[in-house]
């Protein structure tokens, strides 16, 4: 008699989804997806959401309260405020991104480099961002905002982009050095050395992949500090000048002098400013908490 | 300890010399100076002559190299040069103001750490309870409210429920307290709320890592009561790191309330900066950068041998 054996169904490994995973760990970093998400969507499709033109001047509506034609009022132009806000999330966000990944890139590769070679080069590298590290991130922006002057390719400032990826340069390859420090002494570094790898090669596949998660984490966290640089800058009038529609500009100028009349004309465009840092910082706090247990704070 | 800070001392030169370096020679990379805007700002009519002529009073004219030595010489003789734009002295210029914006930073140093340590340690005892996430939200809200809208709103506030403004006008602390504090209490609320964010963070984080370490388990097996454990055995060790976070945060302000004196209308340090920049004052963006990045590694100094004075697991030698 032969007994057949019953067929084990083999348990189907699920690959895991790390997108449902992590909304599941981490409800508010779920949150601040979903406010990034809606952003970027108002930034991309800005001539689809917004209601009016944001340079459309209309003198008959000067200084409107908010009402059913315009949700969030209008200016001292008459230009409608919530479409000015749909339009800035364009402005914020590709300064944000573009400014936070050159900086947090640039950063990510010195400090790999200074902690792979170690020594002099080391030493080097860090003497020159102890420089850098010595002016406050709004002062080095506003020192390179003045060397570089107004530079604008394609209706986007690079000049403003530049002047807030160099300060986030320095804070990055700090952060970067210290892991990649723990990685240097890991066998496999070793072992591709021993295989007579370039330095460049080993650098790149085999120490950065392994720095990624701090990388990451750093670079959402600067995309925030980025949005809020250039809102400061904008708001001084050395950055985004008009009729660009920016949230930074839009408290700037006149809109002090409305206090009485227009407080409207302040609160929308800080709360977008805020509301975008806001999940920005929340999605960088979510995201270290998911890729890094150790450091959980 | 002594070796260790002359050591410490004599490597912020070479800092100092770098930020130096780089701020001379960022400023005049692009061509445009102060006689430019000063001259033809208005789109006024001044002929190439005038400007040369008035770029040579000003020693523009001279090679970089040796406009660097001039100033470098200067700076060794504790003289920052006069400021381009109102030829008065830089010195004069920034002590001007800076009584003001150190007074702003001391104010939001004293509010932040006052709010940030029970808030932070309540977060800490109650990590994963309703009032840890408060205190999150409430945290991560001051790192992304930008310091100067929360200034505007606070000038709202006071405008509807008191139909009143802060003065504009900067009286000094010991010549009316009032008057003083009337003013720039705002200022330092506005960027307190960051401040204290900031600085809460830090103590929460700091706090669970202490309490996980063999001391406190021992000092609990002791029968210490749980208050005294918190308040002296733990508290005391996790606020190490946030001293260097208070003394980072307050160098910052030194350079950093640029904003938001911009919207009380204070004339500091920061409003001086923007100044500068926007006129293209060579002489005084260097000697403001010069200022700020000092007691950047002054701090930094002080913070590390503070360390060293809390801490006696740390020597240096």
């Amino acid at each position: 008699m032969t007994i057949a054996a019953p067929a084990v169904p083999t348990p189907r490994i699920r690959e895991p989804n790390w997108f449902l995973d992590f909304c599941r760990q981490q409800p508010l970093g779920a949150v601040s997806f979903v406010i990034i998400c809606c952003m970027m969507f108002a930034g991309i499709f800005s001539r689809l959401v917004a209601p009016y033109d944001p340079l459309d001047i209309d003198f008959a509506s000067i200084l409107g309260a908010p009402s059913w034609e315009h949700p969030c009022g209008t200016d001292a132009y008459g230009r409608d405020i919530c479409s000015r806000l749909i339009f800035g999330s364009r402005t914020a966000l590709v300064i944000g991104f573009t400014s936070s990944f050159i900086g947090s890139t640039l950063g990510a590769v010195l400090g790999v480099a200074s902690a792979y070679f170690g020594g002099r080069i080391d030493n080097w590298i860090q003497r020159f961002m102890d420089i850098l590290l010595a002016f406050p991130l709004i002062v080095l922006a506003l020192v390179v905002v003045a060397a570089l002057r107004k530079f604008v390719i394609g209706g986007v400032d690079v000049n403003l982009i530049f002047a807030i990826a160099i300060p986030i340069l320095p804070r990055v390859a700090r952060v970067v050095r210290a892991a990649a420090l723990s990685v240097r002494v890991m066998p496999y570094v070793d072992a591709a050395r021993a295989a007579g790898y370039s330095d460049t090669r080993i650098i790149f596949r085999h120490m950065a992949p392994n720095v990624v998660a701090p990388y990451l984490i750093i670079l959402t966290a600067f995309i925030a500090q980025a949005i809020l640089a250039e809102a400061s800058l904008s708001f001084l009038g050395l950055g985004v000048t008009e009729p660009t529609a920016a949230w930074g500009l839009m408290l700037s100028g006149n809109a002090a002098d409305f206090y009485r009349e227009a407080p409207w004309m302040i609160l929308f465009p800080g709360a977008a400013i805020s509301l975008a840092v806001f999940a920005f910082n929340l999605f960088g706090d979510s995201l270290r908490d998911y890729l890094d247990p150790r450091f959980r704070m | 300890m002594l070796r260790y800070t002359i050591n410490r001392v004599l490597l912020m030169i070479p800092t100092l010399l770098g930020v130096a370096v780089l701020v001379f020679f960022m400023l005049r990379v692009v061509p445009g100076d102060v006689v430019e805007i000063k001259l033809r700002g208005d789109g006024g009519n001044v002929s190439q002559e005038t400007i040369e002529l008035e770029r040579k009073r000003m020693g523009l004219d001279k090679p970089f190299v040796s406009q660097f030595g001039d100033w470098m010489i200067g700076m060794a003789t504790l003289d920052l040069g006069k400021s381009m734009w109102t030829e008065r002295p830089v010195i004069e210029e920034i002590s001007l103001r800076l009584e003001l914006s150190l007074q702003v930073a001391i104010m939001a140093t004293i509010i932040a750490v006052l709010i940030a340590i029970p808030l932070g340690t309540a977060a800490a005892l109650f990590r994963d309870t309703w009032i840890d996430y408060v205190v999150r939200i409430v945290t991560i809200g001051g790192l992304s409210i930008p310091s100067f809208w929360f200034g505007m709103l606070i000038m709202l506030t006071l405008l509807g429920l008191f139909n009143w403004l802060p003065p504009i006008t900067f009286t000094p602390i010991y010549v009316d307290p009032v008057a003083n504090l009337t003013q720039l209490i705002w200022p330092a609320m506005a960027v307190g709320y960051r401040y204290c964010a900031v600085v809460s963070r830090m103590i929460r984080s700091s706090l669970l890592e202490v309490m996980n370490e063999d001391y406190i388990r021992t000092a609990r097996a002791k029968g210490v009561y749980e208050k005294v454990v918190i308040s002296r055995h733990a508290l005391r060790n996790a606020l190490l790191p946030a001293i260097t976070v208070i003394g980072l945060e307050f160098t910052f302000l030194i350079g950093g309330l640029v904003v938001t004196e911009q919207v009380f209308n204070l004339n500091g340090i920061g409003q001086l900066f923007v100044q500068s920049v926007s006129r293209n004052d060579f002489t005084l963006i260097q000697g403001m950068v010069m200022l700020i990045a000092a007691f950047y590694v002054f701090v930094n100094l002080i913070i590390d041998l503070l360390y060293a004075v809390f801490d006696p697991r740390i020597r240096y030698e």
